[in-house]
């Protein structure tokens, strides 16, 4: 981390010795005192805070709850309802662990909207958006698996249908499947195996957002109008303007958290986890948690043989597929422009894509027949063609707006209404009231 | 331009949106039948909105009513007797109830498993020794345990509906479920083919009848508390209660829920204005 901002000044005697041993102080000084940001950044912005705050509310509150879990197909679901009735607070422990896995998904997705919608991918930043994509594919690993640990009936044919995707691949599939299942079919010890990766894979999606937070404080973040940073009047040291909007934005993110926490705290779960696995029993629709459906629906839209590849493999591949354009977004996307502001077409483009999603989250939850299936094709397609056919040839057509020269010029033009003026009150914003 | 996109995105997006619901209401017309046939019976429940609380009367009736009626083939192995004290029974009542019940315990110092009087850090026992027998003794279908069973039974709701019940709070589709089902026996109307052995019920969750016949008709268990003896009464009280036996903490929860939110609520006002004077002085 760049340390030409480095304002710290050590204040203790204690402070001066252990700065020119070992700078940690200093560290986080410059990263999250003086740290420049661009003066511009919306609420939009405010997401990666807030996703730090619930990987802590996760790590927590999951570590607690392991103290009380067992890993037991017998007695895995009798001690979760151990935990919600006699532990103490184990219901609230319970209650915050489950519904924030959704809200970390709520808080992810609007946060890599944003970085699409602003263009934060783009040049110098790849690296920082393709760790942001392993993150995000560690996170679902994490959710699913946590979500087979309370063994219900969702648990257990949730787990059967996700691990048997694998079996899909010729020849490398069975022995993938197996060696995930620990067996032929899920039982104790696949419980027990995801178990222990659902408490090793937060451990390295920590160490990814680490890399993710160093990546970003090399190239410094974007910001609504996609200009680079310029000068020392384009940005705000972090505390205390990021300190404190994204404070806000955090407490009232916990706000709509807490409401679902206490008064839906099953709204966003399915009700059949509240039945014991039964390997007899498969439940009336096998639909995953509400942060899957998107790429279930791509998963089940694939209902044709294309060429050597049969219907089965296609909807795989298709699923997969669907996370792994994302690492090559950058490379995609063929506009020089960053920020959707200046693009006409490609805002629109992009909003079709976020509505797109959602139907597809709709779809997901619908059974696989009818009119379902020829709606997911179509929606499919679209995400597809977004990533592979939209960005790459919208580059080379459309006629973005003009820039702005600088931040400071956007800032001061949205606020003054007047380009000339705001361009000379630029040169010495200090000096203004 | 500007004039050119804004005139396009509604119509895109109306298009995509628009599509589902009117294209999914044609796909329930004829196919395979949804169950349930008939929506839930919404009833106005004192446990529901976010300052519901149970009403204690109404849950000591419901445990009368499980004890005298379901509990002949329900099991309910999660509740232990010494949370019946959230019901408002005192620490002896409870040991009374408990005393009641037989339960299994041991092995003793000589090997033997023996049957002795449950205390109140027992849990009800079962009314069968295993699913098997539960199976065997009702037509091949178990019993579901009441436990958590007003947890486990949602009937879909659909869109928009299901976008609402987050504003509105609405928590109640399992308690509505089983007073639906148990006040929902009928003649099965002509034409409707039943498998022998089963019951006709529009609100069954999952076919149109069940194995269990009607289970409690007007005036089958006796209330000491002057409420009605009726089957409409007591679906009522046995739903509360199978909902306080599946979520003994709700009125903790709500009441926690209530602090917190009012916390963080004056804590967000709070952060506004210290957002708005730190940034009084910066365009941004």
């Amino acid at each position: 981390m760049s340390s030409d901002h480095s304002t710290y000044q050590p204040a203790t005697g204690f402070g001066k010795w252990m700065d020119a041993r070992l700078p940690l102080m200093r560290m986080v000084h410059d990263s999250f005192v003086s740290y420049p940001v661009p003066r511009n950044l919306n609420y939009a912005y405010t997401f990666g805070g807030i996703l730090m705050v619930m990987l802590v509310v996760q790590l927590l509150t999951g570590i607690v709850l392991a103290m009380h879990y067992a890993a037991d197909t017998a007695i895995a679901f009798q001690s979760v309802e151990k935990i919600m009735r006699d532990v103490n607070s184990g219901w609230l422990l319970r209650y915050m662990h489950a519904n924030g896995a959704s809200f970390f998904f709520v808080a992810v997705y609007i946060h890599i909207a944003r970085g699409m919608y602003y263009g934060s991918y783009k040049a110098p930043r790849e690296v920082l958006w393709i760790l942001g994509v392993v993150i995000l594919l560690l996170m679902m690993a994490t959710a699913f698996m946590g979500y087979v640990l309370p063994w219900g009936q969702m648990s257990f044919w949730g787990a059967t249908v996700i691990t048997g995707f694998f079996t899909a691949f010729p020849g490398i599939g069975e022995p993938i499947q197996q060696l995930l299942l620990g067996g032929f079919a899920v039982d104790n010890p696949t419980l027990n195996r995801f178990f222990s990766l659902h408490y090793l894979l937060p451990f390295m999606i920590t160490g990814v957002v680490i890399l993710h937070v160093w990546a970003l404080h090399v190239t410094g973040q974007t910001n609504p109008t996609g200009v680079e940073v310029k000068s020392k009047t384009d940005t705000v040291p972090f505390t205390p303007y990021a300190t404190v909007k994204d404070g806000l934005a955090m407490s009232v993110f916990l706000m709509v958290f807490a409401y679902f926490i206490f008064f839906m705290p099953n709204f966003l779960g399915h009700a059949d986890n509240y039945i014991p696995a039964d390997s007899l029993k498969t439940p009336a629709h096998i639909v995953p948690e509400w942060y899957f459906l998107p790429f279930y629906a791509i998963l089940r839209a694939i209902t044709f043989n294309i060429g050597p590849i049969d219907s089965k493999l296609g909807g795989v591949l298709a699923m997969f597929g669907s996370i792994a354009v994302l690492f090559v977004l950058p490379w995609l996307d063929t506009s020089k422009v960053r920020s959707a502001v200046y693009r006409p077409w490609y805002k629109l483009f992009f909003w079709i894509f976020v509505a797109n999603a959602i139907f597809l989250g709709w779809l997901g939850a619908k059974p696989a027949e009818g009119v379902y299936t020829t709606m997911a094709q179509v929606a499919t397609l679209y995400y597809f063609a977004f990533f592979l056919v939209i960005l790459p040839v919208l580059g080379l057509i459309e006629t973005p707006k003009r820039l702005p020269n600088s931040i400071t010029e956007a800032v001061l033009a949205k606020k003054g209404g007047n380009g000339g003026a705001a361009a000379s009150a630029a040169a010495s914003p200090e000096t203004r009231g | 331009m500007k004039k050119l996109l804004a005139s396009i995105v509604p119509f895109a997006l109306a298009a995509i949106i628009g599509a589902g619901p009117a294209v999914a209401a044609e796909g329930e017309g004829g196919g395979t039948p949804h169950y349930p046939i008939h929506h839930l019976k919404e009833q106005s429940w004192s446990f529901a909105g976010p300052f519901g609380t149970y009403d204690k009367g109404q849950l000591q009736r419901g445990l009368k009513v499980y004890t005298e009626v379901c509990a002949a083939c329900h099991s309910m192995n999660l509740v232990a007797f010494r949370t019946l004290e959230d019901l408002g029974y005192s620490e002896e009542q409870v040991k009374a109830f408990a005393a009641n019940y037989e339960v299994q315990d041991g092995p003793n110092d000589e090997g033997e498993m023996f049957t002795r009087t449950a205390i109140p850090a027992d849990h009800f026992p079962s009314p069968f020794p295993n699913a098997q027998a539960a199976a065997y003794a009702n037509n091949g279908a178990v019993p579901p345990d009441f436990s958590l069973l007003a947890k486990a039974r949602y009937v879909e709701r659909g869109f928009p509906q299901f976008i609402f019940d987050i504003f509105t709070g609405y928590n109640e589709s399992g308690p509505n479920y089983i007073y639906s089902l148990l006040t929902g026996y009928e003649e099965a109307p002509a034409g409707v083919e039943i498998a022998e052995g089963t019951h006709y019920n529009p609100y069954f969750i999952s076919s149109a009848a069940l194995a269990m016949a009607k289970p409690i008709d007007d005036g089958a268990v006796t209330y000491d508390d002057g409420s009605p003896e009726t089957l409409d009464q007591y679906a009522h009280d046995v739903a509360a209660f199978m909902m306080w036996a599946a979520e003994p903490h709700m009125e903790e929860r709500k009441r926690t829920g209530f602090m917190v939110i009012l916390f963080l609520a004056i804590f967000s006002s709070l952060m506004y204005l210290t957002k708005k004077s730190v940034f009084a002085n910066k365009d941004h």
